[in-house]
């Protein structure tokens, strides 16, 4: 299964080469969210709350404009039906996770690095704890989404029903990411931030096991 | 020769609340040519997506056995082939490329003799390394049959298998069709005579409302 799945990201990576499907439209996206927050703050100074809320804020926002690329491009070019009669659920759903948490990872790496360049609060002091919520959000989002997308992909406003959809489900995720990135801004220790680690650890834990049993039933009609 | 079996067990379909079908039973087993006929909206398409597992009926069953055993949904996919008007290859691919990808997605080995020997019965040898997208609609017709026949399915379904073929592609997918109906199962859901002249025998839909 593994094997089948990730030559099913495969496909997809030498596809999005090919099209720039997603692509494009999250480097539009990270660069234009950036630098609207940018103008709009002018020469004031944000504190770290603000910071950490803006960059959980413009990642939500880009996956939204780019995740549902996973299952959308396949509904929109007719492809799903291929998709159905060459490979099962679960490898179809490893495929598409495995391509959206590579996506997100990169584009969420760009995204840290662009803050840490333009904004002057984006200072981290306990890096492991960053790294830690980076990764734990990472794989929440990318997962949530990837679920939401296949959920969504035969809607007719797919554009509409994306964030509205994903919104009360990746709340939970957002809201203690943007409290443990503020956690690793003020220094403040695993010991200390538990709580909020062990909810993304189940947050994770949940919403992969839940897609994984849903999925089946939202690929076929 | 396969011992594939397909059992339909009162075969219904409703969409909402307009019935397509009802209490269809058949029972198609090792090599064959089954033909499904019907007037257009009869539920041709339905059936034959039914019975590739790919939407589930609204109520009776289809149970697909092998050597005796009952396949699970799961691995339904990788015993069936399955050509339609309204399936579509990746077009930013080439045909080679296409082929190449479903072998790896299904998990099967790239067998490139067999597959140019198809693309050459098919006509597209020549034309194997253009992206899908340049292909005309009775050549990307013609690679949808190498894409169900490059697995070796002990099933293969053709719906409306001659649309937007000429008369040299029709002769080939008949050819094929009579020699691969004496291996395995072919299932023909057509309005098409021609069509239906290869079959032994032909489910008439319009009896099942």
């Amino acid at each position: 299964m593994i094997a089948e799945s990730y030559a099913l990201f495969k496909k997809d990576f030498h596809s999005e080469l090919r099209t720039r499907y997603a692509i494009n439209s999250l480097a539009m996206f990270i660069i234009v969210a950036i630098s609207v927050i940018l103008f709009s703050i002018g020469n004031e100074t944000i504190n770290e709350s603000l910071t950490a809320g803006l960059f959980w804020v413009v990642i939500f926002f880009t996956a939204m404009s780019g995740l549902a690329r996973a299952f959308v491009s396949e509904e929109e070019r007719g492809t799903t039906l291929t998709l159905q009669l060459i490979a099962s659920p679960t490898t179809v759903f490893s495929g598409k996770l495995i391509f959206n948490l590579i996506l997100v990872f990169c584009m969420n790496l760009v995204i840290a690095l662009l803050y840490s360049a333009l904004f002057e609060k984006f200072v981290v002091q306990n890096f492991a704890l960053f790294i830690l919520t980076f990764f734990l959000g990472n794989i929440g989002l990318a997962v949530a989404s990837t679920i939401i997308a296949a959920i969504i992909a035969k809607a007719g406003a797919k554009g509409t029903l994306y964030p509205v959809l994903s919104f009360p489900i990746l709340l939970p995720l957002i809201l203690t990411c943007v409290q443990l990135t503020l956690f690793s801004f003020d220094g403040t220790s695993f010991e200390e931030a538990q709580f909020e680690l062990a909810i993304v650890v189940g947050y994770d834990v949940i919403m992969i096991t839940a897609s994984y049993m849903l999925f089946d039933f939202i690929w076929k009609d | 020769m396969s011992n594939y079996s397909i059992q339909s067990q009162n075969l219904s379909k409703l969409f909402g609340r307009r019935l397509i079908f009802r209490d269809i039973n058949f029972s198609w087993a090792e090599k064959g040519i089954f033909g499904i006929s019907g007037p257009n909206g009869s539920g041709k398409s339905t059936l034959v997506k039914i019975v590739a597992g790919l939407i589930a009926p609204s109520s009776g069953k289809i149970i697909h056995k092998n050597s005796g055993g009952e396949i699970i949904p799961e691995k339904l996919h990788n015993h069936i082939g399955f050509v339609s008007p309204y399936l579509v290859l990746y077009e930013e691919f080439s045909a080679w490329e296409n082929l190449k990808i479903f072998a790896k997605i299904r998990g099967v080995e790239f067998n490139s003799e067999k597959v140019t020997f198809y693309l050459t019965q098919f006509l597209l040898e020549n034309r194997k390394n253009d992206l899908v997208k340049t292909y005309s609609s009775g050549m990307k017709q013609r690679l949808k049959f190498i894409f169900a026949l490059m697995h070796s399915p002990e099933v293969l379904i053709f719906d409306e298998p001659t649309s937007n073929l000429d008369e040299e592609g029709k002769k080939v997918v008949y050819k094929i069709v009579n020699e691969e109906g004496k291996q395995r199962i072919i299932i023909i859901a057509s309005n098409e005579v021609k069509d239906l002249e290869l079959c032994s025998e032909v489910l008439l839909l319009e009896k099942f409302k």
